[in-house]
């Protein structure tokens, strides 16, 4: 039955629906022209007979497809992205025209080293900017993100430990429940039990609780700083000396290293280890989910356990360390095959170049400016999970949501109809329907205050008992609220032509 | 500044609002001295300098387009047409997140669900995640992956496994006191079949192999399954999927692969995408993130994130993996790409990159001293000089020819495999390339 609302097409103007390419393409032919083979064949009897059953878009085709998917994403590009913690700042177009110059991009990993003197260059050059920036003697390179950068100082720590003899007492590690998933997941990936870091009632590691704690048997404190409540760690160095004292390691999650880039240099507080995500403080684009970059600053403790590859300087020119041998001796192994990020390394080069070290500062004064300003003006409505000041991002609870029947999900989804992102939601654990709002450094006054009337006015609906226009939200995306337990209860993670569901749907 | 958009008057006016005389006081936390530190770092550049900097930089590389070409070993240089760099530069993909809102993030979930199904299929395989760093960190999470269902602690490698991957997959497992096995890394050789027995969590066997050699998997698969292992498939060049047999049809419990020849450039090793694929089964022990379908509150289909209580965010140290990324963008140029081949376009890509091949081989195999090893192979193959590769290699690249992957570059200090080269070639190879190649081996030798 259709009404006069409904259209023939199912597209409503500018907002048009996409099938999936299974659907739409053509299985015949090919969207690609290339001159005919021969016929040769040198393969034995592993030939598959049939081409893969998939289906293939002419280039104006794939185009449209594309692109109109791309409309039902909301993007940095389009506005404000306060994801707490996840810190979505414009992405500079300069680093991605960097990233794509031949020579960076149509070199491969294996050439001769005397072949890639350039890209090597480049890789020791901002191998000189990390180390500078956080006082740090070493950094690994290769971690692939962020996490894998935390698998990679969590290693070096777990070699430096065995390396001591001490690797089947020191099996504890010690994590604030404020701390990213990745903390925990990493330290048990690494064999270490996970304990929990008792935190003080103003959102910070409780330097006293957390001495108590320590002993022979801790490998390490993991600690973000400043931390996912948006709080630094004012007893970072306190903190460190004590688990030095203890003969443990301190790692320190970077992922919040912008709100301080140019400010203040961890290495200078005392810790051995940090990854520095290079698609948030550095801005090499998240993509949807990735690719990241994760290199790892390490002390002089643990540089000698840093993971194969390394690139260094001999005299004029640039080499590669592939094994581990020589001053890599005791390289706790190897995280990636080749030599890591090098797409992220030219456009986070590109990034700090752009800023300098003046700007570096400026972006962590201005982000944290901008994150202050939100949080003065929002907690007019809004409760703030801890009191005073914070850093790059501002925390709030649902308290003041209180007898309204709205919660955190539903003011977040009516932050969709207002063109907005939603902030990070029920992260971190330690605060009742936390909303964590990262605006960044890139953020005008403007923009910061259209979010903030706008924030205001949702806060003051919920309390005046609009229920409707949260529970109901979002009413202007391309889709409304997603069924997530049908998804998780029977999964359909493929196109399958003969899938009920799937036609059900349509 | 140039992406900075406060004003200083804003500046002033927002400290005012906070009720603080200086930024500095936001910072009141932070301990004695540590503030402000003075950095050996220059201040900022405009951007013509940056591109000028860069731009130099760049020009001391060898290009893959500034003559023939023949590195492979894990990474290939193939063409990827225009509309793939120009359909990932869009805004609204290049600088989205992780689609957390997926009302508002339908264009990259959906395209998820497409990469999920094009993997799937090229894999031979029931479901894929929405993607990996890359190969070697998909080749160690199927590793990690087949020790929580098995329940046991030995890896079995095959020799012809990517030296690189095999250390991947060895850091990772030593690392929670796992047994790591691997077989001489020896061209032809098939060692490992006798190396599984009942403690066998998985075999990881590579095929087209590092050395360019294919691999049946059928045999390895059959008897890992007797003795209750799974069997891992490994490929790294992904273009080789559109003419070999799937490694799900010939029995595999898992396939992980390095995606970056369909639609990625070399870009010196990085970034590039794990593909990671399994039999349905598995589905809850599988790592990294997965899209699935579902409909919204008025029945429209739609896709979310799903099953994320095996993920890290909601597991914390129970996860099955801390990964909490994809390579999003890398796996969109890999469906872009292949939404443009379709299957018969990649069949099409990977004959030609088979023939190209074949031809190399043939006229290496004339050159006096060079003796190809393989007789099979998809598009690479190991030939052994009567010397040092590494050193023919280098003096090869002086005449401007990238001759291929020497074995001392993947292995160096290791004798027996000192004198072999690793030579790839793609569709993007020309016969005069060939004839380059082959000249330049004659003289060198």
């Amino acid at each position: 039955m259709t009404t006069t609302t409904d259209t023939f097409t199912g597209h409503k103007g500018l907002e048009l629906e996409v099938p999936l390419l299974f659907e739409e393409g053509s299985y015949e032919k090919s969207g690609v022209d290339m001159p005919e083979p021969s016929g040769t064949s040198r393969l034995g009897d592993l030939c598959a007979e049939q081409p893969v059953e998939l289906p293939a878009f002419a280039e104006p085709q794939a185009m449209r497809h594309f692109v109109r998917l791309s409309q039902k994403n909301y993007a940095i590009d389009m506005g404000i992205f306060p994801l707490g913690s996840c810190t979505m700042k414009h992405n500079p177009r300069l680093n991605e025209r960097m990233a794509r110059l031949p020579g960076f991009a149509d070199v491969h990993p294996l050439q001769p080293v005397q072949t890639v003197q350039g890209a090597l260059g480049l890789i020791h050059e901002l191998q000189h900017w990390l180390c500078e920036l956080t006082a740090m003697p070493a950094v690994a390179m290769s971690p692939k993100a962020g996490a894998h950068g935390e698998l990679c100082g969590m290693m070096a720590i777990r070699a430096a430990i065995e390396a001591k003899g001490e690797g089947a007492t020191r099996t504890k590690v010690l994590v604030p429940e404020s701390a990213h998933g990745t903390n925990p997941a990493t330290a048990a990936q690494c064999g270490f039990t996970v304990h929990k870091l008792p935190a003080t009632e103003d959102g910070r590691v409780d330097l006293a609780a957390m001495t108590e704690k320590l002993s022979d048997e801790v490998a390490a404190i993991m600690v973000t700083n400043p931390n996912t409540c948006g709080l630094f760690e004012r007893d970072i160095r306190e903190m460190a000396e004590a688990v030095h004292e203890a003969g443990g390691y301190f790692y320190c999650d970077g992922a919040n290293f912008n709100a301080i880039v140019g400010k203040v240099r961890p290495g200078d507080l005392g810790i051995d280890a940090m990854h520095i995500n290079l698609h948030k403080t550095f801005s090499t684009p998240h993509g949807g989910g990735g690719p990241g970059s994760g290199p790892t600053v390490l002390s002089d403790a643990l540089a000698p356990f840093a993971p194969v590859p390394a690139v260094v300087k001999s005299g004029e020119s640039f080499e590669i360390i592939e094994q581990a041998e020589g001053d890599m001796e005791q390289a706790f192994g190897r995280m990636v095959a080749f030599h890591g990020q090098m797409g992220m390394f030219v456009r986070a080069l590109s990034y700090m170049m752009s800023h300098g070290a003046d700007g570096l500062r400026k972006v962590a004064e201005d982000s944290v400016l901008n994150a202050n300003y939100v949080r003065v003006r929002l907690a007019e409505e809004m409760t703030q999970g801890y009191p005073g000041t914070c850093m790059h991002e501002a925390l709030f609870s649902d308290r003041w949501l209180k007898d309204t029947g709205v919660g955190t999900l539903d003011f977040a989804k009516a932050m969709i109809d207002e063109g907005f992102h939603p902030m990070t939601m029920y992260f971190p654990l330690v605060v009742s329907g936390a909303m964590l709002i990262e605006p960044t450094e890139t953020e005008s006054k403007a923009s910061l205050d259209e979010f903030c009337d706008s924030l205001l006015g949702l806060a003051r609906a919920a309390k005046a008992g609009e229920k409707e226009r949260f529970t109901q939200a979002p009413r202007y995306a391309p889709r409304t609220r997603l069924d997530e337990t049908k998804a998780a209860r029977k999964p359909v993670l493929k196109w399958t032509p003969a899938n009920p569901e799937a036609m059900a749907a349509e | 500044m140039r992406y900075l958009p406060l004003t200083d008057a804003d500046r002033q006016s927002m400290l005012k609002t906070i009720g603080v005389e200086t930024v500095d006081e936001l910072f009141s936390d932070v301990p004695e001295g540590a503030l402000n530190p003075a950095l050996d770092l220059p201040d900022h550049m405009p951007e013509m300098e940056v591109e000028r900097r860069l731009t130099r930089l760049s020009r001391q590389n060898h290009l893959g387009s500034d003559g023939p070409f023949f590195a492979g070993a894990g990474a290939y240089r193939h063409h990827v047409p225009a509309t793939v760099d120009h359909i990932i530069q869009r805004s609204e993909f290049l600088t989205a997140y992780t689609p957390y809102q997926p009302e508002i993030a339908q264009g990259t979930l959906q395209y998820l669900f497409e990469f999920q199904t094009q993997v799937a299929a090229l894999t031979g395989m029931e479901v894929a995640n929405a993607s990996m760093y890359d190969g070697s960190t998909a080749t160690a999470e199927a590793a990690l992956m087949a020790r929580r269902i098995t329940k046991r602690n030995k890896v079995v490698m095959a020799g012809g496994l990517h030296p690189h991957y095999a250390e991947v997959v060895r850091t990772n497992e030593e690392l929670i006191d796992d047994k790591v096995l691997q077989a001489p890394a020896t061209p032809g050789a098939g060692a490992v079949l006798d190396m599984i027995d009942d403690e066998t969590s998985c075999v990881i066997v590579q095929s087209p192999d590092v050395f360019g050699f294919l691999r049946d998997l059928t045999e390895i698969a059959k008897k890992a399954h007797e003795h209750g292992a799974l069997c891992v498939a490994v490929v790294t060049e992904a273009v080789s999927f559109g003419l070999l047999k799937s490694p799900g049809s010939q029995g595999a419990d898992i396939v992980v692969a390095e995606g970056q020849s369909i639609g990625n450039a070399l870009n010196f090793g990085g970034p590039y995408l794990g593909l990671f694929a399994a039999r349905e089964k598995h589905i809850r022990h599988m790592p990294g993130r997965l899209c699935g379908e579902t409909t919204d509150t008025e029945g429209r289909r739609g896709f979310v994130l799903t099953l994320s209580t095996r993920e890290q965010h909601i597991r914390r140290d129970k996860a099955t993996s801390n990964i909490c990324t994809n390579s999003g963008l890398c796996a969109l140029a890999f469906t872009v790409h292949m939404s443009l081949l379709g299957g018969h376009g990649l069949r099409k890509v990977a004959q030609l990159s088979h023939e190209a091949a074949v031809k190399t081989a043939d006229a290496l195999a004339s050159v006096q001293g060079v003796e190809v090893l393989n007789d099979a192979f998809f598009n690479e193959f190991t030939i052994c000089l009567p010397k040092n590769a590494s050193d023919v290699t280098d003096v090869v690249a002086a005449k401007g020819i990238i001759a291929g992957v020497p074995g001392g570059r993947l292995w160096p200090g290791r004798e027996e495999t000192e004198n072999l080269l690793i030579v790839a070639a793609t569709e993007l190879t020309t016969d005069e390339d060939i004839t380059a190649l082959k000249t330049a081996l004659e003289e060198a030798l």
